[in-house]
């Protein structure tokens, strides 16, 4: 079980524009990740790190080549099966992005509500025993404009864990954290996923937090590659 | 049917995030009851004054107690309806069915106002003592003591200042003033009220009438007055009229002069229009305040929004986000509405005598334009989460 892949990319190219300003972003990138693992992926701003994540989440259609994720092909899927695809994964962003008209709690079970198949008195429920594993239970009822910057991030992984996704997808989560809250955050990621069997795909130059992966990818111009010494430094 | 039921059961279960971006910002949510506020007020007003114009105008055209009216066929309106021969009276008579047929003389004319001496425009209504001519039961009382030349009953609603004259009839005393070189003497009161042409009206005898109208033949009436015998068809009597009478005059039943005034006021009159337009502008005002509001509210939300189409919601759950602020607004911003324009409404009455008030009907109508405006609102707002792509965020 834990060695069927979670995500496999096979050949997938990627443009952006059209006509003469056609741009080439991703060239055949091939990539397989099995389930419950944990990849970085690391490289300079601007070699497509990002686009690979927003393909895999489903947040933009994919083009040529073949894009596998939990066994679903998101290559040429309908808007509609793209929106269902996305709601198997988990997403941290660098912002938090939480709502700021809602309260943690809120924010955790909007998570939940999603799915259509849970009543609220159970979302409450899980989303409330959630913020406990992030270590928030006093914090339940805060807005977001009221916690600090790790406390934020640390309800946007409980919302994003909260419906248990196969998949966490996770960019530069610690960009906007100091050193301390930035670990902490990434323990909390790395526990909850090893707890859950998730898989998690992280985007990220923090070079500190490299130790949490299973596997490191390097990304640069648009190609996937190793890079000898990142892999070292992580071992 | 069980999808409607399921979806209702997913409204509730809903987290009411419309309401929560509602709350959390009290000033933007002020902003956007006063604006729908002051629409309501201003469409209330408007319809208002056109209902008042309505009303007003056709009161005596409602107040008639006849089975048909004859009109001459140049009438325009209640102001203007010219005369017509009374022989044609006589003749209506011959026809089958026809139990009776009194002539009506209107007119207008300056009357002085016993306490300010001053001048004003008054509907005078010329009518057969013998018999009640209006469905007004205080004239219909007091019919004996116009049969006295010279004398009138007075509208104690009339625009203007009557007080004292209307404590001296009260009191059973008589008041004295002049129509043109004529001295008439007020003997009772009744109550009808101002319209938008004139202040107030006089009721008197058809004899009277014609003694302040020195100019008009007592052979040229204004209306014709039909009774029918019992049983008999007032559409079936107006078609039998209208074939045997001359083309100078035109027979309408009772209700169908009521539409006659109703629709020369609806589609000859620049008022009609005016109080049309003034709704239309209130609503457009509304339009724009709640799309300021929402479309603001939709911007500064765009990356939320955007995480959560990223989270798997569909576009469909974001629309019922603004449609939820929608109809929340229109609720909060009606109530305040209707309440003072319901205080509006008492102040104008008692300053102008014009009849304004406040029927269920209209008070719906405008609950639900309210639910259109802010639903167009919405709905133009809603154009601006095209831009909360969720490729975007990351």
């Amino acid at each position: 079980m834990v060695h069927s892949p979670s995500i496999v990319v096979h050949q997938l190219d990627h443009h952006f524009g059209s006509g003469n300003l056609k741009k080439q972003v991703l060239f055949d990138i091939n990539l397989e990740i099995s389930a419950g693992e944990i990849v970085i992926m690391t490289g300079p701003s601007g070699s497509g790190k990002t686009t690979l994540l927003t393909l895999i989440g489903g947040l933009r259609s994919a083009q040529t080549g073949s894009l596998k994720v939990v066994g679903h092909e998101i290559t040429g899927a309908s808007e509609n099966d793209l929106v269902n695809a996305r709601r198997n994964n988990g997403y941290i962003f660098q912002a938090h992005n939480l709502h700021g008209s809602l309260t943690a709690l809120e924010n955790v079970q909007m998570g939940l509500e999603v799915h259509g198949n849970l009543s609220k008195p159970e979302r409450h429920r899980m989303a409330n025993a959630m913020l406990t594993q992030v270590g928030l239970e006093d914090r339940v009822n805060y807005y977001p404009a009221d916690l600090s910057g790790g406390q934020k991030q640390r309800v946007a992984i409980a919302r994003a864990l909260v419906s248990r996704p196969k998949i966490v997808l996770a960019d530069e989560p610690t960009a906007a954290l100091d050193k301390k809250s930035g670990r902490d955050v990434v323990d909390i990621m790395h526990d909850l996923a090893k707890q859950q069997g998730c898989t998690i795909l992280l985007v990220t130059h923090d070079n500190r937090i490299l130790d949490i992966a299973d596997r490191i990818v390097y990304m640069e111009d648009g190609r996937l590659s190793k890079q000898p010494e990142l892999v070292e430094s992580a071992q | 049917m069980l999808g409607l039921i399921k979806t209702f059961k997913n409204l509730g279960d809903r987290t009411p995030l419309g309401l929560k971006q509602l709350k959390h910002d009290p000033m933007r949510l002020l902003t956007a009851i006063a604006g729908i506020t002051f629409a309501d007020i201003l469409i209330f007003m408007q319809l208002g004054f056109a209902d008042a114009l309505y009303k007003s105008n056709t009161q005596y055209s409602r107040a008639i107690q006849a089975d048909l009216v004859i009109l001459s066929t140049q009438a325009k309106n209640f102001n203007q309806l010219r005369t017509f021969p009374r022989r044609r009276l006589w003749q209506a008579q011959d026809i089958p069915g026809v139990a009776s047929a009194e002539p009506l003389y209107l007119g207008s004319v300056q009357w002085r106002n016993p306490e300010t001496r001053q001048k004003t425009s008054m509907l005078v209504i010329g009518q057969n003592p013998n018999r009640p001519a209006l469905d007004l039961p205080e004239v219909n009382q007091q019919l004996d003591a116009i049969r006295l030349p010279n004398t009138v009953l007075f509208d104690q609603a009339s625009r203007g200042t009557y007080q004292e004259m209307i404590d001296q009839i009260k009191a059973g005393e008589t008041v004295t003033t002049e129509i043109g070189r004529r001295t008439v003497t007020v003997t009772g009161l009744f109550t009808v009220g101002a319209s938008f042409a004139d202040d107030g009206a006089l009721i008197t005898s058809d004899q009277s009438f014609l003694r302040l109208f020195p100019r008009q033949e007592a052979g040229a009436v204004t209306m014709g007055l039909i009774n029918l015998e019992p049983g008999t068809d007032p559409e079936q009597a107006r078609i039998d009229l209208a074939a045997r009478l001359p083309d100078d005059v035109q027979v309408l039943t009772k209700q169908g002069y009521v539409e006659f005034e109703l629709n020369d006021i609806q589609s000859e009159s620049p008022v009609g229009f005016v109080f049309g337009l003034g709704s239309v502008m209130g609503f457009i005002v509304g339009v724009v305040i709640v799309y300021q509001v929402l479309s603001t509210d939709v911007n500064s939300h765009l990356g939320e929004y955007a995480t959560f189409r990223a989270m798997g919601y569909r576009n469909s759950y974001l629309l019922g986000i603004v449609v939820e602020e929608a109809i929340i607004l229109s609720v909060l911003g009606f109530v305040p509405g209707l309440v003072i324009a319901l205080g509006a409404y008492q102040l104008t009455a008692a300053a102008t005598a014009l009849p304004l008030a406040m029927p269920a009907s209209r008070a719906i109508t405008v609950l639900a334009l309210t639910f259109v405006m802010c639903g167009a609102s919405g709905a133009i707002a809603t154009r601006r989460l095209q831009a909360a792509d969720p490729a975007d965020i990351f």
